[in-house]
């Protein structure tokens, strides 16, 4: 690198830089085509093709004329009435699912994250009998979705509610039990990996010092792992709040509805009436989730590179 | 401040055993109170249930708790077993609602569980006596009150004799006393119920008209029933049952049998419902591999359901490798902003795409026909073939996003050196990428293409939200269409609306999907050194 600057800065002088030095940079238009620009152009293509839906639903949540049909003139006129009007249907309470999506995924990701962690400890920091089994289970019931079961988890949460009726069909409690058993998994098995980076000398130090094994989990591991937590907390979050088998069977009453189940249920039942308020619903409803992911996106990524959820 | 701190340590003698114990021992005592407590409220948990639980009879459920209790119990007061306090909380869990769960479908598949097939026979012949019921046309009139103790409704009836009866639907009419009346004699409070009011009354209509209190402990004297809660009248079932030949006759002399298929059947064929569940054996299977117009569907959903995960994961892995190739090149300026808005789909909540996108290609007023294809009318949705095309084309919308990411990060992996020096050999750009970086890239990313696999086989929301699976094949024997995977067709047979729930068939097909996955899996970790990773 340096050899080659040094030959150039010694020729330069005799044989003329001004000749050589532009024509370097000046390739002309069609090198530079050949080169990078056609990168350019696939880029644009690809911008219009992700973005466009995302822009359209945009558009006719601010478009006045609430139909399907008025949507296709995008961005002609922009109006909130949308928004105002969402949160006024009395069949649809958009403000209660919103509240709804948040306190289920909030409660099930901390949940997740808790019975995952617990776990990811014992395996990574414990050697005992049935604990190759135990993480070889944990990669293979990731190939089991729990919508596989619906069936059986509508009859055996209507089996519970006569017994809970706290937790039975048409509670969010039970719903959130049910997700619960998705929690040691494929969320487990980064949690473990995380955990492993972890030197172990800090837990033997730890228990030198006196520290009895939940203090060393709770006070000293818990926070050295603690991005791990927050990604799988969010991947937990993102899950649950897209998720809409299980939730429907198990909502029944609309008050207590997610937003997956109440958004499908508007929108399937008069798609091209319903059209702007619906776009409306849609835009809250994505926002949230899209904040979080963007932000987070380089911990998301790398814990789905490693784990592939989607 | 960590000066200090050293010099004091430094200076000072170690502290004393004694006080080494004391700080453990303090702590050690809120751990213990923490898990008295929390063992505590587990406990109180489940005595309730069980207690529940013995008032219902249910003997196997009952033993099944008492055991975890004291399983959960013994694992978190004995000393040691540490693998397991940190284990069990998120095994319960998983025991129950995931691995149960399967269990459990595999007993449903075996049932003819299903619409007016949920209970036992004690409750089917029940209900039909009930349901059965008509008013009987010179019924005395029994004035009547509704009240109402811990969330039961009850009968407070006045005879045309005067007599004050109260009961309940579990419970027959016997005579009570201590009551209160109003002015024209009718009883109309009791101490420890309420007495509904009139709004109350308007509030839990259909409770309180379906609710039909025995007159006696033998069911064919019949029940009172009210329809505006405040007179009620004797209803008489149209059937009669008789335990001892363990038949239905109705004011005919019809007869209706046990037909050994969990339903009463006269001999004409006639059905009475409910019925009640039984086993049925491999029915379920049978019905599905043989029935005519069901095993075809069957054929054509698996055929799709693979087609569907093939062609998702090789169309958004193209594309995604295609376009980190295209933007793996260092100089290229703005990738930053290119890379962001490509991954907006994948951030984009899952079943809120399949219904954007429903409105998008919509026949009549969807953008795509209305302004791409200049107000053309083209079936997106509603023909066979364009449906699955367009299913297709929106994953690829959501799924190339994450194929692009993961192949980015699989190329940036391989060292450039190899590049090199395959350059300096002679290979050209393609020969470079074909035999070297291609082959490293899949050894890196193949384990993620199986899960991609896995999770489109069973991807739900974008086919449910996008088509509902239609358009749906009218031959069919179920509800099966054109994009139906086989998730949302157990989905259909199981909740679906119009066509009855079938959960025994659904769970015969939630089960063959079982088989597949399991298979796939299999095959899938034997190619892979996931496996042999683990240490």
């Amino acid at each position: 690198m340096t050899a080659i600057d040094v030959s150039s800065a010694s020729a330069a002088p005799e044989s003329g830089a001004p000749r050589a030095i532009p024509a370097r940079r000046r390739r002309g238009p069609g090198h530079w085509f050949l080169d990078t620009g056609w990168r350019h152009l696939i880029g644009l293509v690809m911008l219009v093709f992700a973005a466009f839906p995302l822009l359209y639903v945009l558009s006719a949540s601010l478009n006045p004329t609430g139909t399907l049909v008025g949507s296709n003139d995008l961005f002609r006129t922009i109006d909130i009435g949308n928004y105002i009007r969402l949160f006024q249907l009395p069949q649809q309470p958009f403000a209660a699912w919103f509240v709804n999506t948040m306190v289920i995924g909030l409660v099930t990701a901390v949940g997740t994250v808790f019975l995952g962690a617990l776990a990811a400890y014992a395996f990574s920091r414990m050697r005992f009998t049935g604990r190759r089994v135990g993480l070889l289970t944990l990669l293979l019931v990731q190939m089991f979705p729990q919508l596989l079961g619906v069936v059986a988890i509508f009859l055996l949460l209507s089996g519970i509610g006569e017994v809970f009726p706290q937790i039975g069909i048409g509670t969010q409690a039970g719903l959130v039990l049910v997700y619960l058993g998705g929690a040691l998994g494929v969320n487990t098995y980064l949690m473990y990996g995380f955990f492993n980076t972890v030197p172990v000398s800090i837990d033997e130090a730890a228990k030198i010092d006196g520290a009895s094994h939940a203090r060393i989990f709770f006070t000293i591991i818990l926070r050295l792992v603690a991005p791990i937590l927050a990604v799988v907390g969010l991947l937990s979050f993102i899950a649950t709040s897209s998720e809409f088998v299980i939730a429907s069977i198990v909502l029944t009453d609309p008050q207590t509805q997610t937003l997956a189940v109440g958004l499908y249920q508007f929108v399937s039942q008069e798609t091209s009436r319903n059209w702007t308020i619906f776009s409306a619903g849609a835009v809250l409803a994505a926002i949230p989730v899209m904040a979080l992911f963007l932000y987070l996106q380089k911990y998301i990524i790398g814990g789905l590179t490693a784990g592939s959820v989607k | 401040m960590s000066n200090t701190s050293q010099a004091s340590a430094a200076a000072s003698p170690p502290p004393p055993a004694a006080a080494m114990r004391a700080a453990r021992s303090s702590s050690s005592v809120r751990g213990i109170l923490w898990k008295i407590a929390l063992l505590g409220i587990v406990d109180a948990i489940a005595v309730f249930g069980l207690f529940m639980l013995l008032l219902q009879e249910s003997w196997v459920p009952f033993g099944i708790v008492l055991a975890v209790t004291l399983i959960v119990n013994v694992i978190y007061f004995m000393p040691g077993w540490l693998p397991a306090k940190y284990l069990t909380p998120g095994l319960l869990f998983l025991a129950v609602f995931q691995i149960f769960v399967v269990v459990y479908s595999g007993y449903i598949a075996f049932t003819n569980y299903g619409d007016g097939r949920n209970g036992t026979k004690e409750d089917a012949i029940e209900t039909i006596l009930l349901t059965a019921q008509q008013r009987v046309p010179d019924s005395p009139t029994y004035r009547l009150t509704v009240l109402e103790q811990f969330g039961e409704y009850f009968f407070l009836v006045t005879d045309p004799e005067g007599e004050v009866l109260l009961g309940s639907a579990d419970q027959p009419l016997e005579r009570v006393t201590g009551y209160g009346t109003d002015s024209t004699g009718r009883a109309d409070s009791l101490p420890g119920f309420t007495t509904l009011t009139f709004g109350d009354l308007l509030q839990n209509q259909q409770t309180v008209t379906q609710l039909a209190v025995p007159l006696s402990d033998d069911p064919n004297d019949g029940a009172l029933r009210t329809s505006d809660g405040s007179n009620a009248y004797l209803y008489l079932s149209q059937l009669t049952y008789d335990e001892a030949t363990d038949t239905f006759v109705d004011r005919t002399g019809t007869i209706y049998r046990d037909g050994g298929d969990g339903a009463f059947v006269s001999d004409a064929g006639r059905e009475l419902v409910p019925g009640w569940t039984i086993q049925v054996g491999f029915d379920n299977f049978v019905t599905a591999f043989t029935t005519e117009n069901i095993r075809g569907p069957l054929i054509s959903v698996t055929i799709w359901t693979f087609a569907f995960a093939i062609l998702s994961v090789a169309s958004t892995f193209a594309l995604g490798l295609f376009l980190a190739l295209v933007f793996n090149k260092p100089s290229m300026r703005g990738k930053k902003v290119y890379r962001l808005i490509m991954i907006l789909p994948y951030a984009f909540p899952g079943f809120l795409s399949g219904l954007v996108w429903l409105g998008l290609f919509n026949q009549e007023f969807g953008y795509i026909n209305q302004v791409l294809f200049g107000g053309a009318s083209i079936p997106w949705l509603t023909d066979p073939w364009l449906a699955k095309f367009s299913v297709l084309f929106v994953n690829l919308w959501l799924g190339f996003p994450y194929m692009f990411l993961i192949c980015t990060g699989a190329l940036q992996s391989i060292p450039e050196e190899l590049t090199e020096a395959a350059t300096v050999d002679g290979a050209r750009p393609w020969a470079v990428f074909r035999l070297i970086k291609f082959p490293l890239l899949l050894v890196s990313v193949a384990p993620l293409l199986i899960s991609s696999f896995a999770f489109n086989f069973n991807n739900f929301n974008i086919i449910y939200m996008l088509t509902g699976g239609g358009p749906r094949d009218v031959t069919a024997g179920v509800d099966a269409g054109a994009t139906d995977i086989l998730i949302t067709l157990v989905y259909k047979v199981a909740f679906g609306e119009g066509t009855g729930r079938d959960y025994g068939l659904a769970s015969a097909f939630a089960i063959l999907i079982f088989f597949i996955v399991a298979t796939v899996s299999i095959i899938s970790f034997r190619q892979t050194k996931a496996l042999e990773e683990l240490n």
